[in-house]
């Protein structure tokens, strides 16, 4: 216990092991944060939920904090819905009809144009469908009228598709028609305050209509979207405790498992020596990465089944040859010999006597490990091997590379992850190598 | 470097018993190469085995020779003259036939772990079957025509990127270790933990500044789009879109590798032998050559075995962010198509490969070591 303290006292001497640890609790925190504000469940559904959870978010935003450093003001997801207020509601009787008044109104102030524009309609109707006809009126006092339709249950019109809207944008496509200042070239945002007004004639006295406006921004949150509208936060957040998880676990099994072998190696010596020594050196030129892909393929690509295959593959790595001369060094202690001499079994001399004796040597190695198994954690979801349901920092970079996110230039969709990636590594390597000085002191010269 | 490793042994000795050593020398260095070569075959053995018992515990490696077995049945009735007229109920029956006395001469109906000996002669033979969807480039859906073009492409990012490493480290770690304490001393051990990252994802990072950001270098590939017609345009161009991945591979383990040989070459250079020859007068030159750099270099062998046992483990991720069309990328292609042929049969490859390249520094060991041709302690337990 002392030791420990020592050690404690000693990782002040070493200024990036400061950095490394509190590195280390800030994302313990971001984990703790995720999972207890989004539980399992809720993270996959968020995750793999389908359009109904991420389908008013717009495509491949990038942060909207991206905003502040850019001269250039993008606009972010305004959306107006006639069932929450933001939107107002108007009903007059026109005959034996009912004609209802919906008005969008919003302040556009970005500097570019919005990506799509929706409009999801929901209404409750017995046998006549009630019939829209919409208006857009500019800042400057301009009016265009779009197609009239009649709308089902649900229907959504989407802006981009109506052909006598885009015929009325002198050639721009639809969404930089509505915005643009009249006689721009290139097309400039006029800012101000636009309303969508939009009248459903209903034909029968207790139908409703509802309608909700979309108007997709190209920012979103604070990680962005991707290809599928997802909001990237899901998994950067969710990214931490997975990996941590997965580092964390992979490190204590391989090390604690390989300790508990390289001393029963060497209690016993002879036969079992010779076997275990053997295995060790067939194991170091299996291939590692290989294997568990076959794995990943052909049985499951679930994240504790890859993590029992990676604990059962490295347990007999070459940190048996480190332990187990140390071990050959504590085995002739006197201590021991006096241990053996009361009768103590087999068993109760290699977990009470031998393993004790060197776990402050396996603390470096096990903190040192844990990199390398969260990485390989990302490196698998690279390959496409990723745990099917859960969101992960690697899945995010599998996803982003098979949509050439960089060849589009969605960077943010990369850089998150691979820096979160990056920091994590960083951390614990750098905690690890004080570590290493620490309790090795032979290292603490050179 | 034979030369070199005699000195030991020579000195005022009678040429006869000096070639008398050099053959026992020589002896000894043959039967260690064969113990590593006979060690290391059995381990390729072993690894190849776990495979297609990994492999078969669905019943994957039986579904891809019964598969394999069913094209060649359908083959040979398809060309045959007089079975093609036949009605395709009849021909049906013929092929099930057919097929049928096929898998009980190969054994299909055996034990597994009877079979599981015949697919290990197999796949030692290399005769992986055919893929399921994957052809090569030439249009042959035999796994190792496609495995065998994929080769040479990864075997020269591999071997550039090593022998950049082992050059530049040994080169480095010399360096430095002579200016013990130097701030640019001081900046590799600061720099030792970016190496915990592996080098697909600094490849992103040089990815996003050289090709995306910058537009200097390719996003990937072996060679440019349409391929260039001359030789040297080849080269150049492969040379080209060798640069970032090698950049990544040096980045992600240069400076482990820095730091732990310049350790090495400190310990070796606190030997007294170091102060009798600095005593002496020797060059510094000299004293690192001989002195330093010889009895090092076994230990830096041992350390590179090690850390190119990673590096390909590594390699298989780098084609893949580089869409480098070597076995690395066939595996990602082979996920992707759910190819369970190829992947297998990838597998066996690289455990070939592994054990090719550990038996390559056996015997490099062998020859730097003079401890393997004048007796002694052991080799290294790779």
């Amino acid at each position: 216990m002392k030791a420990f303290k020592n050690a404690l006292k000693e990782i002040g001497r070493y200024p990036s092991a400061i950095v490394g640890l509190v590195i280390i609790l800030g994302l313990v925190s971001v984990a703790l944060y995720a999972v207890v504000t989004i539980p399992y469940n809720e993270a996959v559904r968020l995750w793999r939920g389908g359009a109904g959870v991420w389908g008013d978010y717009p495509k491949n935003a990038a942060p909207a904090w991206f905003n502040w450093f850019s001269d250039q003001q993008k606009p972010e997801t305004i959306i107006l819905d006639t069932t929450d207020g933001t939107a107002t509601k108007v009903s007059q009787a026109l005959g034996t009809n009912i004609d209802t008044i919906m008005t969008f109104t919003f302040d556009y102030t970005a500097d570019t144009f919005p990506d799509e524009l929706t409009l999801h309609f929901t209404s409750l109707y017995i046998e006549k469908q009630p019939h829209i006809s919409m208006k857009w009126i500019t800042p400057d006092g301009r009016e265009l009228r779009m197609s009239q339709l009649s709308v089902r249950h649900t229907d959504t019109y989407r802006f981009a598709l109506d052909e006598r809207l885009a015929r009325r944008m002198d050639g721009l496509p639809v969404n930089q028609g509505l915005f643009a200042q009249p006689d721009t070239d290139p097309p400039q945002v006029l800012k101000g305050t636009y309303t969508l007004e939009v009248s459903a004639l209903k034909f029968e006295p207790d139908s409703v209509v509802d309608a909700k406006l979309v108007v997709f921004g190209t920012v979103h949150g604070l990680a962005g979207t991707d290809h599928v509208r997802r909001d990237l936060m899901v998994a950067i957040l969710y990214g931490a405790p997975v990996a941590l998880a997965f580092g964390l676990l992979a490190a204590l099994g391989t090390n604690v498992l390989t300790m508990i072998i390289a001393a029963t190696s060497t209690w016993f010596g002879g036969v079992v020596d010779d076997v275990i020594q053997r295995i060790t050196e067939v194991n170091l030129v299996l291939p590692f990465l290989p294997i568990l892909i076959m794995i990943g393929t052909l049985y499951s690509r679930a994240i504790w089944t890859i993590l029992g295959a990676v604990i059962a593959l490295s347990i007999f790595s070459t940190s048996i040859k480190t332990y187990r001369a140390i071990f050959l060094q504590v085995k002739e202690a006197p201590y021991i010999e006096a241990a053996r001499s009361y009768g103590a079994s087999n068993f109760r001399i290699i977990f009470r006597y031998l393993i004790p004796r060197i776990v402050p040597v396996l603390i470096p190695g096990l903190v040192l490990g844990i990199p390398s198994y969260v990485f390989l954690e990302a490196s698998l979801a690279v390959l496409g091997l990723g745990d099917p349901v859960l969101p992960t920092w690697g899945k995010v970079i599998n996803d982003a590379y098979a949509q050439g996110a960089l060849f589009n230039q969605h960077y943010y969709w990369i850089l998150l992850p691979a820096v979160l990636l990056m920091i994590t590594g960083l951390a614990f390597s750098m905690v690890g190598f004080a570590l290493d000085r620490i309790f090795n002191p032979r290292l603490r010269g050179v | 470097m034979t030369e070199v490793a005699q000195s030991p042994t020579t000195g005022p000795t009678p040429s006869s018993i000096q070639r008398s050593a050099r053959i026992s020398g020589f002896k000894r260095l043959a039967r260690y190469t064969g113990i590593k070569f006979i060690t290391l075959l059995f381990t390729i053995v072993i690894g190849v085995y776990l495979t297609i018992i990994i492999a078969n515990m669905g019943g994957e490696v039986d579904n891809i020779r019964r598969g394999a077995i069913r094209e060649n049945v359908a083959l040979q009735v398809s060309m045959d003259t007089e079975l093609r007229r036949l009605p395709q109920a009849e021909r049906t029956q013929v092929i099930e036939e057919r097929v049928r006395v096929e898998e009980q001469r190969l054994g299909m109906d055996r034990p597994f772990i009877l079979r599981s000996f015949t697919f290990l002669l197999d796949a030692m033979t290399l005769s992986l079957g055919r893929a399921q969807q994957m052809t090569s480039d030439s249009g042959s859906s035999q796994v190792r025509l496609i495995i065998l073009e994929r080769l040479p492409h990864t075997l020269v990012l591999f071997s550039t990127a090593n022998l950049l490493i082992f050059f530049s480290g040994v080169f480095i770690a010399l360096f430095l270790s002579r200016r013990y304490g130097s701030w640019f001393d001081r900046a590799v051990i600061a720099l030792a933990p970016t190496s915990a990252a592996p080098g697909w994802f600094y490849g992103i990072f040089l990815i996003l500044i050289f090709a995306a950001v910058l537009q200097v270098l390719p996003f990937g590939g072996a060679v440019s789009a349409p391929v260039p017609d001359t030789t040297i345009g080849y080269l150049l161009s492969l040379l080209q879109h060798m640069i970032l991945p090698v950049s990544a591979i040096m980045m992600a383990t240069l400076m482990i590798t820095i730091y732990s040989w310049r350790t090495f070459f400190l310990i070796f250079s606190s030997e007294d032998y170091v102060d009798m020859a600095k005593a002496k007068g020797l060059s510094s030159n000299q004293i690192e050559q001989r002195y330093i750099l010889r009895p090092t270099l076994p230990n830096i062998i041992t350390n590179f075995a090690l850390l190119i046992i990673t590096l390909w483990t590594g390699q298989i991720i780098l084609e893949t962010v580089f869409n480098w069309p070597g076995l690395g990328r066939l595996y990602y292609r082979a996920i992707g198509a759910f190819d369970s042929p190829v992947i297998v049969g990838n597998t066996v490859i690289y455990a070939y490969l592994l054990g090719m390249t550990v038996f390559l520094l056996d015997f490099l060991y062998a020859l730097v070591d003079p401890r393997v041709k004048v007796g002694g302690a052991e080799g290294p337990k790779v």
